[in-house]
């Protein structure tokens, strides 16, 4: 896999992965990871960051248009999918198990690791988890509590990419 | 005008239960607006927005129960943002400091939070019921104390409402004392609950006729509880899953034998296809089944099923059902009046599993059909006019593919010529969806014929203004409008503003409508709130009156601007 410093592995998915479980949006290459506001801040703290691809919002939402580029690729005749279409409430409660899984990908881990969001109440439980399976890494506690990782003594902030494309920092936005 | 003392009108206005005949009976004269208004015990208020909690108290003081909606249809398919409105507090407090007995509150579309709840629950001695529809922001603290405090309820009703679930002892807060319920319905709770503190309750309830359960309720306990319950009307099985040959299952089949009564079945949110054989010996006296929310089971278990439900009236179910399947329902369920078949896929066109075809069949072995809700990859114009020759009756008529804008794949034409027909021969047509490809045409033809129609739904249809404005003109009892994607503007929108006083509401989204035009509508129509959601960047709103407006929802009100807007809305 990549051994670039930066490099997401977000675009090129490596066989295996489930699209249709998965209801990923992907994120566009090479998309710098400093944000417009307060961005260098951010940038001067991370070493190295966690990336988590998200797409938020809660269960029901219809996937926005256009689909991931896998699927692109699978089907020829990709139909644009439209906010609100079709006019079923709650479908992913009808006849389908509903699961969030996002693709976590930490820079300098040799590869990304799948997570089901449906199992964790809060940001709190998941970064938990993501830190036992990243254990190399340590992450900052979202509540403002700094961490310093042991091992190099460098700080993390966790962030994640959202359907916008946009990095935001884990937190703001309430769990559900 | 009153030959009559009061008393003896009062008694008359006791027979006159529908809310459309007591408003009429109350604009008769002032005596009798009086009576009326004293003698009131049930309310519905369509949007909540149109009138406040106290001039409800003020005009009804005997209110006992009251049905109120809050956000517009269109909500329900994530076109109206978060937060967008449909508090009920402000109306629990309200009718909590009057001296109103409440006994009765039905919600749609409404956000209630925990407080409220819990204000409702210790402030009316004598509530009997909540039914929560489509509702949000609350958790199972809140059914807790509903549990906890209502020493009398008879029906606990939550139906497909986003409810946060803290896990479990709500159920446990029905006191040991609490024996009067009479339907209790969690199904879409979706936590842990006490298994045996279910059980007990079940036990206690000798009046219990509707029992809806949630997935996590495994089938050993539902056989336990139909052991406590065999005079069940109305069953919602949560986990129908075993092994067919366990010593569970057996005792299972044995219960359903003597339960007799059951006329509703509906869940199954969790099911193994092989266990379905024990139900059987229920769907002979099956008057609805619901088995919209059933994963997995496959077009000949659905079949199967239904071959055994020669009384059913009301059908939900999954297109996995298919064409066939369908034919089976038609050659069977000749008391059937409703049908509604949703997506199990909405987005893989490759699984064509309903068509026309299906449609075809059930309107000509269906002949009570009345109410239809259907789900499709497509539609022909011969299949809805074949449709509209064997079906006269329909009161409800919605018809949804898949592909927003198809065309009859036979002839390429848009369906206008399909659904003129159907509007044509079904004179008492109440509510209409449309779909598919279709010009100005359709709206002619809604506008000539559909002289009963209330409520229209639109999407990425027609060609012009023209076609809203047939709709607008023709339909004389058009009460809610809907519209998304449509290239209608201002010049339909501002035609006959006059309209809209008639309607409860009116929706447009992605449609051509600018801000001027609504801003025009708003300052001549002051009985009218025209509200502009918009959750883009725009901050400046007034700048320019020539943008298109995203959404826009509008409703007659006799209150004037609420108070409790978001950000993102404007109110002109």
């Amino acid at each position: 896999m990549s051994s670039e410093n930066g490099k997401r592995l977000l675009e090129t998915d490596a066989g295996g992965l489930n699209f249709e479980a998965t209801e990923l949006t992907l994120g566009l290459p090479g998309e710098p990871r400093v944000t417009s506001d307060g961005g260098a801040k951010w940038g001067s703290k991370r070493g190295f960051s966690e990336t988590v691809d998200l797409k938020l919002g809660d269960n029901n939402q219809e996937v926005k248009l256009g689909h991931s580029l896998q699927e692109a690729a699978k089907s020829p005749v990709s139909k644009t999918q439209v906010v609100g279409w079709p006019p079923v409430r709650g479908f992913a409660k009808r006849g389908k198990k509903s699961c969030k899984y996002v693709k976590v990908a930490v820079d300098g881990a040799p590869y990304l690791r799948k997570v089901d969001l449906e199992i964790y109440n809060s940001y709190q439980q998941l970064l938990t988890s993501l830190e036992d399976m990243f254990s190399c890494f340590t992450i900052r506690n979202y509540l403002n509590e700094k961490k310093i990782d042991q091992v190099n003594g460098i700080e993390y902030m966790p962030t994640y990419e959202d359907k916008d494309g946009d990095w935001m920092l884990v937190g703001d936005v309430p769990w559900q | 005008m009153n030959y009559f003392p009061d008393e003896v009108v009062e008694h008359v206005f006791d027979f006159i239960t529908s809310h459309k005949d007591r408003n009429s009976v109350s604009l008769v004269c002032k005596s009798w607006y009086k009576i009326e208004r004293y003698s009131r015990q049930r309310v519905f208020i369509g949007n909540c927005y149109s009138i406040t909690p106290q001039r409800l108290i003020a005009r009804f003081p005997g209110l006992k129960s009251l049905t109120l909606k809050g956000k517009p249809h269109f909500a329900d398919f994530n076109l109206v943002p978060h937060d967008w409105g449909g508090f009920v507090d402000p109306w629990i407090k309200a009718l909590a400091k009057s001296r109103i007995g409440l006994e009765e509150l039905r919600l749609k579309r409404m956000v209630v939070s925990d407080d409220s709840l819990e204000l409702l629950s210790k402030s009316f001695p004598n509530f009997k019921s909540l039914v929560l529809v489509s509702c949000e922001g609350f958790t199972t603290d809140g059914v807790a104390a509903i549990a906890a405090n209502c020493r009398f309820l008879r029906e606990l009703d939550l139906q497909e409402n986003e409810v946060e679930d803290h896990r479990g002892h709500w159920l446990s807060c029905f006191p040991e004392s609490c024996t009067s319920l009479v339907s209790l319905n969690f199904a879409c709770l979706k936590g842990e609950i006490n298994l045996a503190s279910l059980e007990r309750l079940v036990a206690r309830s000798p009046n219990l006729k509707s029992l809806r359960l949630n997935r996590v309720v495994p089938l050993d306990t539902l056989q336990k509880l139909l052991m406590r319950a065999p005079q069940l009307v109305d069953l919602g099985i949560g986990s129908y899953v075993d092994d067919p040959s366990s010593e569970v299952f057996s005792k299972l089949k044995a219960v359903i034998q003597l339960c007799n009564s059951i006329r509703s079945l509906s869940g199954f949110l969790e099911v193994a296809p092989c266990c379905m054989s024990a139900i059987y010996p229920i769907c002979e006296n099956l008057t609805f089944l619901n088995l919209s929310y059933a994963p997995g089971l496959q077009d000949n278990d659905l079949t199967k099923l239904v071959q055994h439900c020669r009384k059913l009236q009301r059908l939900w179910i999954l297109d996995c059902i298919g064409d066939k399947g369908l034919g089976v329902v038609a050659s069977t369920c000749k008391e059937l009046q409703e049908l509604r078949v949703f997506p199990s896929d909405p987005f893989d066109a490759g699984n064509a599993a309903v068509t026309e075809e299906g449609l075809v069949l059930i309107s000509a072995g269906c002949p009570k059909l009345n109410s239809l809700l259907y789900f499709c990859h497509q539609m022909t114009n011969a299949a809805l006019i074949t449709v509209a020759k064997n079906c006269t009756n329909f009161i409800r008529f919605r018809l949804c593919i898949l592909d927003p804008v198809k065309a009859d794949p036979v002839t390429n034409q848009p369906l206008d010529e399909g659904f003129g027909a159907i509007v044509r021969s079904n004179k008492s047509l109440k509510r209409l969806s449309l779909s598919g490809l279709l010009t100005d045409q359709v709206f002619l033809y809604i506008g000539m014929y559909a002289k009963k129609l209330e409520m229209l739904s639109i999407a990425f249809a027609g060609d012009s203004n023209k076609g809203m404005l047939y709709v607008l003109n023709g339909c004389k009892k058009l009460r809610k409008l809907e519209i998304r994607d449509c290239p209608f503007g201002d010049v339909a929108l501002l035609e006959d503003m006059g309209k809209y006083e008639t309607m409860r509401s009116l929706w447009m989204s992605s449609c051509e409508v600018t801000l001027g035009a609504c801003k025009t509508l708003a300052k001549k129509m002051p009985s009218l709130n025209v509200e502009i959601i918009n959750e883009s960047e725009q901050l400046e709103f007034s700048l320019d009156d020539r943008l298109l407006v995203d959404k826009m929802y509008l409703y007659r009100t006799l209150v004037g601007h609420r108070k409790d807007k978001p950000e993102y809305v404007l109110l002109l």
